[in-house]
């Protein structure tokens, strides 16, 4: 019977637990992909993403949950990341790039220094959210209220610095405040998806079922609420996929998403 | 000591004051001694050639550029300080169109920070966002995108964001470009009746041809202010030198199909 099939995992606590955090993604990815493809963040989404390894690999050393590190240290290389993109005079992309290889290839050798307690560097690329704790699934809960919360109370603000940074300071906004928060709860979204997709696939949460939702839709609210529902599609579909083909959870998931997209384009392609 | 506005009148109505004011880019001045004064309820064309200083002059109006020396009044205050009461609306080019909103959510803009969450959300639409986009007679086509619109529906919809802001002080940055002139009318006809209602707008141009149809006073700046004044009464030969160099006497009695050729 089909509900059996939708049933059936469940009877595990750790597959209740991954679809928590699935559906969470799901929300969460979508709204601040919508501002990601809209302001070409997607290379900066996908440096956050690399950068917070020493963190990651830094809690895990020490016993607690990667998370715990991440959230920290996505936050304070969001706010290094924003200085040196509005500071600097090196172009963004490069000065970009050479802070997010600096601290994976750091993650990576710290890995390496304390290898042998059990880290499963794969899980840390393409992300195992069946291995989810309970601890995690609170944080990942409070999280996405405080994201959501702060998305929803400066969704104004940030739409205008979006479409017209100096208009908008012109018009009193703290432009320069709202443009730190947005890489801030960036960074935070990050940080609770890597759980999911891993370090590699992170960016691909964040922008394609947003951009899905681009080829159909027309209005950047209604870019969200479409988006929203292809992000807990595809990461919910996904999850079942790993589940019953015995497939590492992250990639099953991006590869749907990518999917979804695909289908979406070639509709939109026939059509035109 | 309280300074002398500029306009050199006593209890004047002036609420852009500018003194001495200096722009320096890497050693070069942009703007050198500028000051001149904007009664409220005037509409300015602002002239002067590429690189003149247009737009560094607007962008220190609005408190995105800071000046080297002298001071800037916006009503009263250094600019930057605006509590929206300056709407700046910046060239084309600056503006991301790749951002998909509608006309309704651009002039809804002008709200940012104000009302409650529905408001901020897009769920509720209050009454003077439409009163804003009936004004600059965009209603009609307040759900379509501004990414689709001509340079005129543009310009409107972005006067109507200054009007939800309720902002008293307009600034345009070649707002004109791109945009063909029976569209040009639509637009200044908007702006005209905004003057009438006390609005004080300062509007870059490059159309010498109908200044005088067009502007209640010009403000002609190249590096400093070269004139400022009726636009009738500024156009002199040894102003349109200062500002075009020896080509500006082509300019003189510049006509549409006459250039003033003297053969």
């Amino acid at each position: 019977m089909w509900i059996d099939l939708i049933i059936e995992p469940f009877q595990y606590k750790f597959m209740t637990r991954a679809l928590i955090v699935c559906v969470l993604v799901g929300v969460m990815c979508p709204f601040l992909g919508a501002h990601v493809i809209n302001r070409e963040m997607g290379f900066m989404g996908d440096a956050l993403a690399h950068a917070v390894m020493p963190g990651m690999v830094a809690a895990y050393a020490v016993g607690f949950s990667p998370l715990i590190g991440a959230v920290p240290t996505g936050i304070a290389v969001a706010l290094i990341i924003g200085y040196m993109v509005k500071k600097s005079n090196i172009s963004s992309d490069t000065s970009i790039g050479i802070l997010f290889t600096g601290l994976f290839a750091l993650g990576l050798v710290l890995l390496s220094l304390i290898g042998g307690t059990g880290i499963n560097v794969e899980d840390i690329l393409l992300g195992q959210v069946m291995s989810t704790s309970t601890m995690d699934v609170y944080m990942t809960i409070g999280l996405t209220a405080l994201v959501l919360g702060l998305m929803l109370i400066f969704y104004k603000q940030m739409v205008f610095i979006g479409f017209d940074f100096e208009g908008a300071t012109v018009a009193g906004i703290p432009a320069s405040k709202i443009d730190y928060l947005l890489l801030v709860l960036l960074s935070v979204v990050i940080v609770v998806t890597l759980q999911v997709v891993g370090i590699i696939l992170v960016v691909g949460m964040l922008i394609t079922p947003a951009s899905t939702s681009t080829l159909i839709t027309r209005r950047f609210s209604t870019v969200i609420y479409v988006g929203i529902l292809f992000g807990i599609v595809s990461a919910v579909v996904g999850l079942y996929i790993s589940y019953y083909f015995n497939l590492p959870s992250g990639p099953s998931i991006a590869l749907t998403s990518t999917i979804m997209f695909t289908l979406a384009f070639a509709k939109k392609w026939r059509t035109a | 000591m309280a300074l002398k506005c500029p306009c050199l009148t006593e209890n004047c109505s002036c609420c852009i004051q500018v003194f001495g004011a200096c722009v320096e880019f890497s050693n070069v001045l942009a703007l050198d001694d500028v000051s001149f004064a904007i009664p409220q309820g005037v509409l300015t064309g602002v002239v002067g050639p590429n690189g003149g200083g247009k737009s560094t002059l607007f962008n220190a109006l609005v408190g995105l550029q800071p000046v080297a020396h002298g001071t800037i009044l916006i009503n009263g205050s250094p600019p930057g300080n605006s509590n929206g009461e300056v709407s700046y609306v910046p060239q084309t080019d600056r503006i991301n169109w790749r951002f998909p909103l509608s006309v309704r959510d651009v002039v809804s803009l002008g709200q940012s920070g104000k009302g409650t969450l529905l408001h901020n959300l897009g769920f509720k639409t209050d009454s003077i966002i439409e009163e804003s986009l009936r004004k600059v007679d965009m209603w009609n086509t307040r759900d379509d995108l501004v990414s689709t619109l001509s340079g005129g529906q543009r310009q409107r919809t972005f006067i109507a964001r200054a009007l939800t802001q309720e902002a008293d002080i307009l600034i345009l940055d070649e707002a004109f470009s791109g945009v063909d002139i029976s569209s040009q009318e639509g637009v200044l006809s908007v702006l005209r009746s905004l003057r009438d209602e006390g609005k004080t707008i300062l509007m870059a141009t490059h159309d010498l041809n109908t200044l005088s149809d067009r502007f209640d006073e010009v403000l002609c700046i190249n590096r400093h202010i070269c004139a400022h004044g009726r636009p009738e009464t500024v156009f002199t030969k040894d102003v349109l030198t200062e500002l075009y160099g020896s080509h500006g006497g082509m300019f003189a009695g510049h006509q549409i199909g006459r250039h003033g050729h003297v053969d």
